[in-house]
């Protein structure tokens, strides 16, 4: 391995201690949040239930809402709110959505 | 070795041994008599002076020669070694080099000291350094504070760790027969995989021993399964850790605890294989408190929460047979769990009476009045199932009558009822959907609610001889929802 590291002079001196890393090293990607739109008008709103209780009763009313102005609404549903959406849900929002909105808690 | 030995005669010295001192001005003299002798030096570059010696600082030709005492003369030829002395003896080094009158002054004679490559730590260094180990090396310098360094890069739980040198990381693997390369699975929330390497790397951080190793890589298997849904379980709101309990031989073959304290502090494996998984969890996984872990009081069993069933002692078949696998198989469980909440009951001395303490105390998980949501571990102390053999119940009669008593009428349950607004809302054909049909009707319009499904209550036997107290461990979310206990097996 090109790693390793022989031993030198100053590990026996104990002036260099090694130790392995135990995490993933991963370097974490901060990614930038998408641009938002300056109006919600001709856009397709997407609306996703993670099946929290009750996520459903707010999702319910925000559309209400986003239809009275005539905005367009999709609903979509996580499995369980316990895991990561599917990739395929995640695909479908994206390709049919240009806004999402996420019912987290209970 | 890489380089071939020189012709001739090489001696291997050490400027921190005095004998090695004492015989420079005798490998003058060889060197003046015309004896082609190449000298090593073992630590200091530059010693012994005017000699030229060759650095074996990386000891290479020492390990090579498998060197235990220095000074060692070693005579070569055609590359080969085919003489060896140690120490100083006047006459052995005058017939060994052909050279008289040697050490003019000098004592007669003198041992040797242990060769730099036989200290105990510096073996360990030469063992890491060939290892193909693959975990990045952090170095830190004389004056750091490794615990403080540790704790600054958010490797630990907030108790100390052991430092993960490449030695102890080496011993760590010889718990295992597994290559280190072998990925063990792949652990959320960063989804990153965990190798054998990183998992002993971890297992040395959390204080394991070698033969814990299996253990906590069975522990790691179950624990990042979809079913059992680590992720998830570590993002929640709620109360629960992994909980892990170990089955079969191995318990005892690495000494966990099933009796005085089973659940508590003081048992290295007990400690530290639960300690790991957690370990692994943050450190590979990236599951931080604060971060993805939004836990919102969290338990003292999210350092760690590991023991092993007492089956011995124990009325029943083992929790890991009663999962499918074979007496005398090793396994680890894993239950989605809060800590423990004690049951006390010191007057039933029949099993149905014992049995309705056990199940008001189920019937407090979560909520009295919430029901099918979640699973629990019971955990019977060795006094309370006696009663149980005593009476001839066998575990599966124990879990029906529980299953009966924990139901209650929807109404008693409901949302509002008893004066609380927290309860039960669904409808009564819901649940049935749910159950499968399995939901008995109850007097009138009411409907009888399980508290839990009838896979949902794990049974095992635990604890100290003395103490009419048993324990129940609640669960997180049940089923494919949240979490399904898994089981797997601890291979060599």
């Amino acid at each position: 391995m090109s790693t390793t590291t022989a031993p030198t002079s100053t590990d026996r001196g104990g002036e260099v201690r090694i130790y392995l890393d135990p995490t993933n090293e991963r370097t974490t990607i901060t990614r930038s949040l998408a641009p938002r739109p300056a109006s919600l008008d001709g856009k397709v709103i997407g609306l996703l239930d993670i099946i929290k209780p009750r996520g459903d009763v707010f999702l319910d009313r925000l559309e209400a809402l986003l239809n009275e102005q005539g905005l367009r609404t999709l609903r979509f549903r996580k499995p369980t709110f316990t895991k990561v959406a599917p990739v395929d849900l995640r695909h479908e929002i994206s390709t049919k959505c240009d806004v999402i909105v996420e019912a987290l808690a209970d | 070795m890489g380089t071939p030995l020189p012709e001739g005669i090489v001696a291997v010295v050490k400027a921190d041994c005095p004998t090695c001192r004492l015989v420079v001005p005798v490998l003058g003299e060889l060197r003046a008599a015309g004896v082609p002798l190449t000298v090593f030096t073992q630590d200091d570059p530059a010693f012994p002076e005017g000699l030229d010696p060759v650095d074996d600082t990386g000891l290479d030709l020492s390990v090579a020669l498998d060197l235990d005492t220095v000074p060692t003369l070693v005579r070569v030829e055609d590359g080969a070694e085919v003489d060896r002395l140690v120490g100083w003896s006047r006459p052995h080094w005058e017939k060994f080099t052909g050279v008289a009158d040697l050490g003019g002054g000098l004592p007669e004679q003198r041992p040797g000291c242990g060769a730099l490559n036989c200290d105990p730590e510096v073996i360990e260094r030469l063992a890491a350094r060939s290892t193909g180990l693959r975990s990045r090396r952090l170095e830190l310098a004389r004056l750091e504070d490794e615990h403080e360094a540790f704790y600054e890069r958010g490797w630990t739980d907030g108790l100390p760790v052991v430092p993960p040198t490449p030695a102890r990381v080496l011993r760590m693997l010889e718990g295992t027969t597994r290559a280190p390369d072998e990925v063990v699975a792949v652990v959320g929330p960063d989804f990153a995989e965990c190798t054998v390497e990183k998992a002993a790397v971890n297992a040395v951080l959390a204080g394991c021993r070698p033969e814990y190793l299996p253990v906590v890589l069975a522990a790691v298997e179950a624990a990042c399964t979809d079913e059992f849904n680590m992720h998830g379980l570590l993002c929640t709101t709620w109360f629960s850790g992994p909980v892990v309990i170990v089955n079969g031989p191995i318990t005892n073959q690495i000494g966990m605890n099933s009796g005085v304290n089973a659940m508590g502090q003081g048992n290295r494996a007990n400690a530290t294989i639960g300690r790991a998984l957690q370990l692994i969890v943050r450190n590979i996984g990236g599951g931080r408190p604060g971060e993805i872990d939004r836990s919102t009081l969290g338990g003292p069993g999210k350092y760690t929460f590991c023991f092993a069933e007492d089956e011995a002692g124990s009325p029943w078949e083992p929790l890991s047979v009663e999962r499918g696998f074979p007496p005398g198989a090793s396994t680890v469980t894993l239950f989605a769990g809060d800590g423990p909440r004690g049951m006390c009951d010191q007057k039933s001395r029949e099993p149905e009476s014992l049995a309705r303490s056990i199940a008001w105390q189920l019937d407090s998980v979560w909520h009295p009045k919430l029901a099918l949501l979640t699973d629990a571990v019971l955990v019977v102390s060795p006094e309370h199932a006696r009663v149980f053999r005593e009476a001839g119940w066998s575990k599966a009669r124990l879990r029906e009558r529980l299953l009966e008593l924990t139901t209650k009428p929807l109404s008693e349950i409901s949302a509002g009822a008893g004066g609380c607004a927290e309860g039960m809302t669904i409808q009564a054909g819901g649940v049935k959907d749910a159950l499968g049909g399995s939901v008995g009707g109850g007097a009138g319009d009411d409907v009888l609610i399980p508290k839990f499904f009838p896979d949902g209550l794990l049974i095992v036997h635990a604890g100290g001889k003395a103490g009419l107290f048993s324990a129940v461990i609640g669960g997180w979310a049940r089923g494919a929802v949240g979490s399904i206990p898994v089981t797997r097996e601890v291979k060599p």
